[in-house]
């Protein structure tokens, strides 16, 4: 009872990264409250779950094992946690800020009446006192999040209402081994008890997964662009440096919408995040939605002709100039001292 | 064949444009400076209902907002690029709701409005990138969702296919009607306004605005009833107060913080040659690159 839980994203028998993520941060956070962690896996081919999935400290492992809870569709699954969640209570509820959690948790909160947050950056035990109320909470989820248009962080909280559930996308929690021996419990129930007949009205006909061909995460160099390398045609000066550097190109949002890059590269609070060896900021402001996605970079160069641009704070090098004439310089001065 | 559509569209600031001018110098956000437009991706929704439209003549389209007075501008709008309807959900106590509240107060107006067969939503809104307004109203009226939509393919009387856009490829549903699809902005971008629905619909105003505006062509608003666009208050859509607004949110906002980054010490070079060269060296002397 009021343990935390964490949904786990499988697709063919494998755990989503960011549901391994989850758990890390899911077990600090139970034993901050001194309760215990729980998953929950749906789906078919389920074998090997509990070996991936104990190591990270789960101290239970509830399976639903059906064939037509794979692939991933909204009812089914929805029925499992909203049926699953009367009986258990769980004070916490985390979920990938994925295509699967964006459908899955929204639905979920909504058929309880509990509060969710999206794309939270960090998640924090902490009180609450309701002045007016005069009433104090403890132990209660802060989910921090930035806001509005960049400049701020929210702190959210839902003082009365659980579970206390939030999103969190993939790369913003570190996954860590609590201990590879680690042994929970295995609690299978049965399908037909939690989803009804109902929930299978709809039918995937066709499915392609492709495997993406940009690899930025897991890039240990990156060099992004923003809006202000202008041109979709500029953005090659930054292909053409990471070229010469082993290194993946990303972008900001700004350059993204602008149509300079693709989407796969965006970096930040809704794209990836990213903690490479060397982040190279070509024309980017800076905004917090930005910098949430980069800011544990190991070293930081900034590119930027505004000397004021609010990423130079953050960054071990600042270049004040335009990227027109810098990167070819440093293309130039690699090539002549490298090897 | 034809069909009742109703569009979820929200009013937001432009939070793409964000200039410097949109803090103010006490850290809180200058919603004035930020002009307010129809949310991107309710736009592309918009399009899905009038690509239906277009092959079932005939079919209905309301758009549907919550949201301050305003907020009527995004009735206008829909009806210049050729929906048939407009609703503006607005009372004092539906302000502070967070997304719960909303699709509650959605999910009431959609009742009111009774015989639809497919709800067309965005994915999600700029102003917060929540995406949960859509499912929520669809759990709230018990009805399957399908998101991140790129096409509504094809639909009959009892069922739609649609293609999905996922992170790592595509997916085709056939879901039953009632539906409820929220869009994605990969789908096809909205058409430009009709010429004929600008002429048509230009002074189409709420209660609210030909009030504020002191409008009193009762007669053009008595011969042409198109013109008289719908204005909800709670009690209009028989919602609870307290599942409305603040006090239906059961997310609470502890604190806003402005940022404070860790600011380092950092290095300032220019654009000169000898520097860029040494910073070169540097870091391939420290093994960070090469
Ligand atoms: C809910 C929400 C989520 C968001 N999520 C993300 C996210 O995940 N990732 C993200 O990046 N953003 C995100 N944003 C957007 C973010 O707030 C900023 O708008 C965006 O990061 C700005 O991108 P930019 O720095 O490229 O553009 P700008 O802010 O326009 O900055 C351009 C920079 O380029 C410089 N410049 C111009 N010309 C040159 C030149 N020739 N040479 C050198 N420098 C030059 C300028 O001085 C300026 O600093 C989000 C916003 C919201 C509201
Ligand atoms: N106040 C509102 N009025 C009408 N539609 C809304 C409102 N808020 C959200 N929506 C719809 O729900 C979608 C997702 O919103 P959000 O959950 O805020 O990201 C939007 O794209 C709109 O289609």
């Amino acid at each position: 009872m009021n343990n935390v839980f964490v949904y786990l994203e499988i697709e063919d028998g494998t755990v989503a990264e960011v549901s391994l993520e989850l758990l890390t941060k899911g077990r600090t956070l139970a034993n901050q409250l001194g309760c215990k962690l729980e998953a929950i896996a749906a789906g078919a081919k389920l074998d090997t779950i509990e070996k991936q999935v104990f190591p990270y400290g789960a101290d239970v492992i509830h399976v639903f094992k059906d064939k037509r809870l794979s692939p991933y569709t909204t009812l089914p699954h929805t029925s499992i946690l909203v049926n699953l969640f009367k009986k258990e209570k769980p004070q916490i509820c985390l979920m990938g800020a994925t295509i699967i959690g964006r459908d899955l948790g929204p639905r979920v909160s909504s058929a309880l009446g509990s509060g969710l947050t999206a794309d939270c950056t960090s998640l924090e035990i902490g009180s609450h006192e309701e002045k007016k109320a005069g009433k104090v909470y403890e132990n209660l989820l802060y989910q921090i999040r930035p806001a509005f248009g960049g400049n701020i962080v929210a702190w959210i909280i839902n003082p009365d209402c659980r579970p206390q559930m939030a999103t969190v996308r993939e790369g913003v929690m570190k996954k860590e081994i609590t201990d590879p021996n680690y042994k929970g419990e295995v609690v299978e129930h049965e399908v037909k008890n939690y989803v009804s007949p109902g929930d299978f009205v709809v039918s995937i006909i066709d499915r392609h997964l492709e495997k993406s061909k940009v690899n930025i995460k897991n890039s240990p160099i990156i060099v992004s662009g923003g809006y202000g390398v202008g041109s979709k045609e500029n953005f090659q000066l930054l292909y053409d440096l990471a070229n010469v550097l082993g290194a993946e190109v990303g972008a900001s949002r700004a350059a993204v919408d602008a149509g300079f890059a693709e989407h796969e590269r965006q970096i930040g609070q809704t794209g990836v995040t990213v903690r490479p060896k060397l982040y190279i900021a070509c024309g980017i402001s800076g905004q917090i939605q930005h910098i949430a996605g980069m800011q544990e970079s190991s070293l930081i160069i900034s590119i930027n002709n505004d000397p004021g641009a609010p990423i130079n704070t953050i960054a071990d090098y600042v270049i004040t100039g335009d990227i027109e004439k810098v990167i070819p310089k440093l293309i130039k001065y690699y090539k002549k001292n490298s090897k | 064949m034809t069909f009742n559509i109703i569009v979820l569209a929200k009013q937001v600031p432009d939070t793409r444009n964000v200039g410097k001018d949109a803090m103010k110098a006490d850290g809180t956000v200058n919603r004035g400076a930020l002009p307010a437009i129809f949310n991107p991706e309710d736009l592309n929704a918009l399009e899905q209902a009038l690509g239906i439209k277009d092959q079932y003549p005939g079919t209905k389209i309301t758009v549907l907002t919550m949201g301050p007075a305003r907020a009527a501008e995004i009735l206008r709008e829909g009806l210049f690029r050729g929906a048939d309807d407009g609703v503006l959900l607005t009372d004092r106590a539906f302000a502070g709701a967070d997304t719960l509240a909303t699709s509650y107060a959605l999910a009431m107006a959609v009742k009111k409005i009774g015989d639809f067969d497919i709800i067309i939503s965005g994915r999600q809104a700029i102003d917060g990138d929540t995406a949960q307004v859509g499912p929520q109203v669809a759990e709230k009226l018990g009805i399957p969702q399908v998101t991140y939509a790129e096409a509504i393919e094809s639909i009959d009387r009892k069922r739609a296919r649609v293609k999905r856009r996922l992170e790592n490829g595509v997916e085709v549903v056939e879901s039953p009607l009632p539906l409820l699809v929220t869009v994605n902005g990969s789908a096809r971008t909205c058409r430009p306004r009709n010429a004929k629905f600008l002429q048509k619909y230009k002074h189409a105003k709420t209660v609210t605005e030909r009030q504020v505006e002191n409008l009193d062509y009762i007669d053009l608003y008595s011969s042409r009833p198109y013109l008289n666009l719908t204005e909800w208050s709670v009690a209009d859509v028989n919602a609870d107060p307290v599942q409305c607004g603040l006090s239906g949110s059961p997310t609470k906002v502890k604190k806003i913080e402005n940022v404070v980054f860790q600011a380092k010490e950092s290095k300032r070079l220019t654009d000169d040659d000898t520097e860029l060269e040494d910073l070169i060296k540097e870091l391939i002397a420290n093994h960070t690159i090469g």
